[in-house]
Formats: structure tokens, C-alpha cells, sequence
């Protein structure tokens, strides 16, 4: 019975794109988070010397804490980017798709 | 009594892995420190509040929903401050602020690596672990394969995550109690015990989700009033703060530079991969995703959770920088009265004096309860999922084969939290002078070699026969511990031989990719009717993973 469904769900041109546009979402924000992550990584490793920049002359104020404090907030804005869009756009195309599984049933 | 000798670093014991992956020696065995009755105080009120709320938590806990996951009827953001106290441990506090004292920038480095994994969990995790899971994450993994050898494996692999890292909160948590209230160690071990043991059996999810909850608000306020009380002092002035502490600091003007603890590429990379995943494997923080209703709430959980977590990381590394000037410079927190010497009660106390040093002893006595009260939630949150990985997998899925009736399931699984408590409290009271560093990085480094693989595979990859998963689970988890075992922190540290057998600390780099690559080559050899039929499978697991239809609904309350 559920399998009936899911194989009706899955024929569902909604579902194939909903999976599309949800993990290309996805997955170029884990891409963009991760970049940025690994790359200050690697420069911690391999160039720590450019981190211990002041931003501007007289500040105390360094490149690698500006750049760790502005990887905090934009990872944290990531995500609140993506909770919004999954839990509205994402999710009223799946409650289409269970629908549309359900009328097909009758 | 105010003599505290060598604690090097016991109490980064408990680290999530701040001191355990910084490799910082742990063979310090702290003196008992004299009573600390402000602290004791406000301790015994956090237990009557969370001991309440068990009396009432026991009265909803009737089925196996509602001990394993509250029932499904945590909202997103309770369940989000939930995994913000599961994930900011006593360590977070004390371990992370004394990184930023000793070490300045390097430790703002740990605090992103902490920080990058949940990202990463939400967008490539969260939803589908909702949407397949029930009662633990080998619901998962066991969902198109062999229910009886899938789930022994993944019971296996959890059951070794929760003894290393009782074993480290522990006997941490003995170190610290003994520290900060004057109690002794074996009192300080039975009463963690027995506290978690009641919190569990009685109320099952509902209770340790509020003793969670409770907790880190009394962490995040803490921090944050010890944080603003010790910046007003420079004005609220960055610049200022930066310009007096690194004038003072033995590094100078490198404070802000990043030091020698990431310099080696191998060893930034292995302890990032291991944060990152070995976070996304860990059994007591996956559990947490099936205690709210759906995909939708588990979303909102990790970006409270993140939220809170990234805050109070930036409160830790102000913290620390001002523990830089006023703890720092102030001889009544050195022993012999000597700046420069070493810190009363070692590195790790830098929090604490700094609480002492802006709130005095009421500030001090409920920083210290915020710590006993962390260990505690943390321990039971542990023992929680050491249980199900029991009650639910062993017990009612592969030695009753699904017939095991609720009420047996759940006796079960009390049964399973009160020999989980003894042994928490035995391996508390053997390891106590040992060495146990190593402890929580074997237990990330299993949780992201062992658990990890696994689960993404079954999740994202068709192909993932059975055969496959064994083969995957149990060469991660052998090769995680043999990694850990043949390096520095073991072979040396503890066994004392001449010289590591394997010439790095952090096993994810390598021991993820033996799991993955094994996972793979079987899988991909297994040309079993049974594998076919499994491959079949995942077609209709992909539907329910993507839109949750058939998932595990919340239960009526």
C-alpha cells in the first residue's frame, strides 16, 4: 500500500523537482561552507602570517579574527537561508506531492 | 586547602575534544579544594528544579515513543537549546576560555571547527534523519538492510562512543566536583551516577531533554554575564581590550597570530574532518532529531541550536581574553601570590577566577554549579542513547526479532540505564589516576569513522548492500581505535613506548576512508539476491526520505 504510493510519489514530475531544487540548494550551500572552511584552514596551515594582518593601520583588529567572526555569522545566516526556504517553499511542493499520491489512490 | 597541585589540564578530561584534540597532557589528579557552599547551594537547587520536572516527566513517560524520543512533541526550539547543551560541554566552558588565555587566537580557530559541522548537518543531514528515523539513527541504517546484523553493528559502534565518553565525563566530572565543591572524588562519581540513573529511568527523553534544556540556559546566561561584567571593565572597547592584553600577554603581539596547535596540515585537516563528522556520528546528538514532531522542526532545532553555539563561542573568546588582564594580572589567583606562577587549581580555572574575580563568590559558586550541572545533563544524554542502542536495537529488533512487547521493551531499556550507570560509575573510579586524554577523540574518532560513513551511505547511496555496511562499520571502528591506540596519546602517553607507531593524533583522515572505501569495493562485489533486492529497495526509502511521507509521527499528549 505505501509502496504504491511512494512509486506514485516518485512518478510525480513535482517530486524530481523537488529533489532537484532542494539538493542543488542544499549542496551549494554545504559547497559555499565548506570552501570557506577548508581554504581557512589551509591558510592556517600554510600562510598563518597573512591572518595576523591588522584590517587597517593602528587597529587591533586582525584579518583572521574579522574573517572568523564574519564565518560565524554568514554560516549561521546560511543556514537561517535555508530553514526558510526548505520549511516554506520545499515543503508545501512535498505536501503537493503527498496530495497529489492521495487523490490517485481514490 | 587552597594548595591545588598539578591540573595541568584534568578537567579538559571532558573536553569535547578542546584539550583532548589540542593533545594537552591529562595526568593530573586535582586535591580536594574546601567546601564550596555558595556552589553547593545553588547545585542542590538545579537538581530539586530538574528532580520536579522528572516527578512530572514520569507521569507522561509511558511508551517506548516517549522514552526514546519525549514522544516526537519537542518543538524546534527546545530541542534546539537541547542540542546546545548537549554540544557545549563543562569543557566548552572551562577548556575553550583557558585555549583563549593561554593561547589567544588559536583557540578561536577550535571554536569555528566546532562550529562549522552544523551547517553541514542541516543541509545534508537533518531532513533525512527525520524523515527515516525512529527511535535511534540505526533505524536508518538498518531500514533496507539486514535489521539483525546491521542494528548489532550499529549498537556495537554506539555502545563504544558512550563508554569513551562516560569514561571521559566521568572521571572529569569527579576532577572538577572535587575541584570546585570540596567533595570527594568517589562521592562526586556516585553522585553523577545516581542523579543520571534517576533522571533516565524515571523520565526517560522528557526529563533529560529539560534537564538539557534547563542547563544551557543557565550556561548561556552565566557566560554571558561573566563576559559583560569583564568587558565593561575595558569599556566595551575591543581595540582596548586587544591593545592592553596583548601588551601583558608572554605571546605579545602574536596573541593574535595563529600558533603552533594547527601548523601541520595532516593535523588541521584530520581534526577538522573529525569535528565535523565525528559531530554528525555521535549517537546522544542524532537522537535528538527524532524527538521533534517532523522534517520542518528539525530544520528550526539545529539553526537554534547553531545560533546558540556561535554566540556563546564569541562570548568564550572574550572571556578568555579578558581572563587575559584580570585573572592574568592578578597575583591572588597564582599560587604563592606570584604572577606568572601557575594558576590556582591549573590552566583550566581561568573561567572560574574570572567569575570570582567580576562577581565574587555568589558569581563563582553558580558558575561552578552551571559546570556539575553540564556534566550531569551531558552523562545523561549518554546513557540515554547507550540504553536504546540496548533496549531498542539489541533487545526488541535483533534478540526479539520485533516481538517484544512495549512495556518489555521499556523495562528493558530502564534496566540497560542502571548497568550503564555502574559502569559509568566503575570505569569513574578505575580510571581516575589514569590518563584519559585520548578518551573523547577516540570517541569522535569512532563516531566519525565508524557511525558516520555508514549512515551518509544509507542515506545518499543506492548501491549500499548490507555485506557493505558490515564490512564499513566494523573496519572504521577497528581502524579508528587501532589508529588511536598506535598513536602519541597511547602507545606513548600511556603505554609508554619509545615511539608512536602511527605519526599522527588524529585518526579521521585516515580511518574515514578505509570505512568509505571498504563500504564501497563490498557493496559494489556483493552480487547476492539478497543485495538486489536491497539495491531495489531504496527507491521507495528515497521517496520517504525526501518528502517524510511514512515517517514517524508524534505521538498523541
Amino acid at each position: 500500500m505505501s509502496s504504491a504510493m511512494y512509486q506514485r510519489m516518485r512518478a510525480n514530475p513535482k517530486f524530481q523537482e523537488l529533489v532537484a531544487r532542494r539538493g542543488r540548494f542544499a549542496w551549494t550551500l554545504a559547497i559555499v561552507v565548506l570552501v570557506m572552511f577548508y581554504g581557512f584552514v589551509m591558510t592556517v596551515a600554510f600562510n598563518p602570517a597573512a591572518l595576523g594582518q591588522p584590517v587597517s593601520e593602528g587597529s587591533m583588529l586582525t584579518v583572521g579574527v574579522a574573517a572568523e567572526l564574519f564565518m560565524f555569522v554568514f554560516f549561521w545566516a546560511l543556514t537561517a537561508v535555508y530553514v526558510k526556504r526548505a520549511n516554506t517553499e520545499f515543503d508545501a511542493l512535498t505536501q503537493e506531492i503527498v496530495k497529489d499520491a492521495w487523490k490517485e489512490n481514490k | 586547602m587552597r594548595r591545588l597541585t598539578q591540573l595541568t589540564s584534568a578537567l579538559g578530561l571532558f573536553a569535547v575534544a578542546a584539550l583532548a584534540y589540542a593533545g594537552g597532557p591529562l595526568e593530573g589528579v586535582t586535591e580536594k579544594q574546601a567546601t564550596n557552599w555558595h556552589a553547593i547551594v545553588m547545585f542542590c537547587l538545579f537538581v530539586a528544579m530538574t528532580m520536579g520536572i522528572t516527578y512530572w516527566a514520569a507521569s507522561r513517560t509511558k511508551s517506548t515513543a516517549d522514552f526514546y524520543t519525549a514522544g516526537g512533541g519537542i518543538t524546534g526550539f527546545q530541542n534546539g537549546l537541547a542540542i546546545a547543551g548537549d554540544y557545549m560541554s563543562a569543557a566548552t566552558l572551562l577548556g575553550l576560555t583557558a585555549m583563549v588565555y593561554g593561547q589567544g587566537y588559536d583557540g578561536y580557530i577550535y571554536m569555528l571547527a566546532f562550529f562549522a559541522g552544523w551547517p553541514i548537518i542541516l543541509f545534508l543531514m537533518a531532513e533525512r534523519l527525520r524523515n527515516l528515523g525512529k527511535f535511534t539513527f540505526s533505524d536508518i541504517t538498518a531500514y533496507r538492510l539486514d535489521q539483525g546484523k546491521v542494528r548489532t553493528m550499529a549498537a556495537i559502534s554506539s555502545l563504544t562512543v558512550v563508554c569513551f565518553y562516560l569514561i571521559a565525563q566521568m572521571v572529569g566530572a569527579g576532577q572538577l566536583i572535587k575541584l570546585l565543591f570540596g567533595l570527594e572524588y568517589n562521592v562526586a562519581i556516585f553522585a553523577v551516577g545516581i542523579l543520571m540513573m534517576v533522571y533516565v529511568t524515571f523520565g526517560g527523553m522528557v526529563a533529560t531533554t529539560w534537564v538539557q534544556i534547563i542547563k544551557a540556559c543557565m550556561l548561556l546566561c552565566g557566560g554571558t554575564l561573566v563576559m559583560f561584567l569583564a568587558f565593561s571593565q575595558f569599556g566595551f572597547s575591543f581595540q582596548a581590550l586587544l591593545e592592553k592584553a596583548t601588551a601583558v600577554h608572554k605571546l605579545g603581539p602574536k596573541l593574535m597570530h595563529p600558533g603552533s596547535l594547527l601548523a601541520d596540515p595532516v593535523t588541521a585537516i584530520s581534526l577538522g574532518l573529525g569535528l565535523m563528522f565525528g559531530t554528525a556520528g555521535l549517537p546522544h546528538i542524532l537522537m535528538r532529531f527524532f524527538t521533534v514532531t517532523d522534517a520542518k522542526e528539525a530544520r528550526k532545532s539545529v539553526l537554534y541550536a547553531s545560533g546558540f553555539v556561535a554566540y556563546f563561542f564569541n562570548v568564550i573568546f572574550i572571556m578568555g581574553l579578558c581572563g587575559i588582564l584580570i585573572v592574568g594580572q592578578n597575583p591572588e589567583f597564582f599560587e604563592g601570590g606570584e604572577i606568572g606562577k601557575k594558576l590556582i587549581g591549573g590552566g583550566n580555572m581561568v573561567a572560574m577566577h574570572l567569575a570570582k574575580a567580576v562577581g565574587g563568590d555568589m558569581l563563582l559558586g553558580f558558575l561552578a554549579a552551571v559546570a556539575f550541572a553540564t556534566i550531569l545533563a551531558v552523562v545523561s544524554g549518554l546513557a540515554l542513547a547507550g540504553a536504546s542502542a540496548i533496549s531498542h536495537d539489541l533487545y526488541a529488533r535483533v534478540i526479539k526479532k520485533g516481538q517484544a512487547s512495549e512495556a518489555a521493551e521499556i523495562r528493558v531499556s530502564k534496566i540497560a540505564t542502571i548497568c550503564l550507570g555502574f559502569v559509568a560509575i566503575i570505569l569513574g573510579i578505575l580510571f581516575e589516576k589514569q590518563n584519559i586524554a585520548f578518551m573523547v577523540g577516540l570517541a569522535f574518532g569512532v563516531a566519525a569513522a565508524a557511525n558516520f560513513p555508514v549512515l551518509i551511505l544509507s542515506m545518499y547511496w543506492k548501491g549500499l548492500t548490507t555485506k557493505g555496511a558490515l564490512w564499513g562499520g566494523y573496519g572504521g571502528l577497528i581502524s579508528a581505535v587501532l589508529f588511536v591506540l598506535f598513536s602519541k596519546s597511547v602507545w606513548v602517553d600511556v603505554l609508554h613506548n619509545a615511539a608512536p607507531l602511527f605519526p599522527y593524533t588524529q585518526p579521521a583522515l585516515f580511518a574515514m576512508p578505509i570505512a568509505f572505501l571498504l563500504a564501497y569495493v563490498v557493496s559494489k562485489s556483493d552480487s547476492s539476491a539478497r543485495a538486489k533486492t536491497e539495491i531495489e529497495a531504496f527507491e521507495d526509502q528515497y521517496v520517504r526520505a525526501q518528502t517524510g511521507y511514512g515517517a514517524a509521527s508524534a505521538s498523541n499528549h
